[in-house]
C-alpha cells in the first residue's frame, strides 16, 4: 500500500470506532494485530473506555460474558489465528446466550503468502459457525461501517453472537 | 523413580475455609469456575442470583470476573477458581494485573488436584506456586492462606478496595459440598442480570 493513499484506505476504521462507541461499547479487548492497529490505538487513547490487552483471545470471550452480566458492552478485536484459541470458551456464549461481537482481521485467505496462516484462516468461518457465531464478511471499505452497524445491532439488540470478518481484500495481504 | 516428596499436612479444608474467607457473600457479585468452586459457592449462597457458577468453559472464571468488575465499578466482584481451572488460562492473571481494577478479588482454592476428573494431581502438587505466578504477573496484593490463624488476613484482603488482589487458599483434597444448582447457563445469566439490574 502506498503511503499517499493510506489515510483514505483506513479511514473506515475511525468510522467503525465511532459506530462501536455510538452503541456504547466500553470494553475493547484485543490481541495486538496490524489489521486492527487503528482501532486499538483509538481505544487506548479514549478515556471513556477500557482498553484490555489480552494474553490470548479466549480471555476476550470470557470478558465479554462478564461485561454482559454487569450490563456493559464489549468487543473483541483479534486476528483469524486467534479464532482457534476461542473455540471452547464460545460454549459460554452459545450456552449462556450471551451477546458477543468480534471483529476478525483475516489472514490465510485472499493473497496470503505465509503458509502458516492458511489452515486457521480457512477454518475461521466453519469453526465460528459450528459454535453458533454468525459471520459477516467485509471486502470493501465502503461496506465496513454498515456491516459493523448491522452486527452491533444484531448483538446488542437481538443478543446474537456475530463475527465481522475483515478480509485481506479489504486489509491487503501482508507481503512475504 | 520413587516419589520422594512428602505428603503435606493440610490444616484447612474447603468446606469450612471458603465460607470463613468469604463471610457475608451478599457483599460480592460472584463468578465461579468449574467445578469444585461452583459447588462451594452454590452451597454457601444457596445457589443465589448474585452467583454465576460455571460448569464448563474451563479457564474462564477470572476473565469473566474482570469483565464484570469493569462493568460494575461500584460493586465488589469475587472470581473464585480452582488450581486446575486457573492453570487452564493462567495468563489472565497478567491481563487483570495490568488493568488492576480496584473492585476485583481472585480467590483460588488450591487442592492440588483435578477433583472433578478423579483427583489426578495438578501442577501445584508438584511445586507450582500460583501466588508467586500472580506476583510475577503484577498483582500488588496477594497472600497464601494455609493455616486457621491466616484466615482473617485473607478475608480482609478479599474486601480491600484499592486494587486487584489474589488470595491462594491451600486446602486438603476433599470433596466440595454436594448441592443442587442451576446448570442451565442462559437461565443463570437471566437470573443474575435480573437480580442486579432489575431486568434481563
Amino acid at each position: 500500500m502506498q503511503a499517499s493513499d493510506k489515510s483514505t484506505a483506513t479511514g473506515w476504521q475511525h468510522d467503525v470506532y465511532a459506530v462501536l462507541r455510538a452503541h456504547d461499547v466500553t470494553q475493547f479487548s484485543y490481541v495486538p494485530d496490524a489489521g486492527h492497529i487503528i482501532l486499538i490505538d483509538l481505544c487506548i487513547a479514549d478515556p471513556d473506555v477500557h482498553a484490555i490487552a489480552l494474553t490470548t483471545e479466549e480471555e476476550g470471550v470470557a470478558l465479554a460474558a462478564g461485561a454482559n452480566l454487569g450490563d456493559a458492552r464489549a468487543v473483541l478485536l483479534m486476528q483469524s489465528s486467534g479464532v482457534g484459541n476461542c473455540i471452547n470458551f464460545l460454549s459460554l456464549i452459545k450456552g449462556g446466550k450471551f451477546p458477543f461481537l468480534t471483529l476478525v482481521s483475516m489472514r490465510g485467505e485472499f493473497g496470503e503468502g505465509n503458509p502458516w496462516q492458511i489452515p486457521m484462516g480457512q477454518a475461521v468461518r466453519p469453526v465460528l459457525e459450528a459454535m453458533g457465531v454468525i459471520c459477516m464478511e467485509v471486502s470493501e471499505p465502503d461496506d465496513a461501517v454498515p456491516a459493523v452497524e448491522a452486527a452491533a445491532t444484531m448483538v446488542y439488540k437481538a443478543g446474537s453472537a456475530v463475527a465481522v470478518l475483515l478480509t485481506q481484500k479489504l486489509l491487503g495481504a501482508k507481503a512475504f | 523413580m520413587a516419589d520422594s516428596s512428602t505428603t503435606p499436612i493440610f490444616e484447612l479444608n474447603r468446606r469450612t475455609a471458603v465460607p470463613a474467607l468469604i463471610g457475608e457473600h451478599e457483599d460480592f457479585l460472584i463468578v465461579s469456575g468449574l467445578a469444585g468452586t461452583s459447588k462451594d459457592m452454590a452451597s454457601l449462597t444457596g445457589d443465589a442470583a448474585h452467583l454465576y457458577a460455571m460448569a464448563g468453559a474451563m479457564g474462564a472464571a477470572a476473565g469473566m470476573g474482570l469483565g464484570l468488575a469493569l462493568a460494575q465499578p461500584d460493586r465488589r466482584v469475587l472470581a473464585i477458581t480452582g488450581d486446575g481451572e486457573l492453570l487452564m488460562n493462567v495468563g489472565t492473571l497478567a491481563t487483570i494485573a495490568v488493568l488492576d481494577p480496584a473492585n476485583l478479588s481472585i480467590l483460588c482454592v488450591d487442592n492440588g488436584h483435578y477433583g472433578e476428573t478423579g483427583y489426578q494431581k495438578s501442577h501445584t502438587s508438584f511445586g507450582v506456586d500460583l501466588e508467586r505466578i500472580a506476583i510475577g504477573a503484577g498483582f500488588k496484593m496477594s497472600c497464601t492462606i494455609e493455616r486457621k490463624n491466616q484466615l482473617a488476613r485473607g478475608a480482609a484482603m478479599l474486601r480491600q478496595s484499592n486494587g486487584a488482589c489474589f488470595v491462594l487458599l491451600r486446602v486438603s483434597p476433599g470433596e466440595p459440598p454436594a448441592v443442587k444448582r442451576l446448570l442451565e447457563p442462559a437461565a443463570a445469566r437471566v437470573r443474575f442480570r435480573t437480580a442486579l439490574l432489575g431486568r434481563a
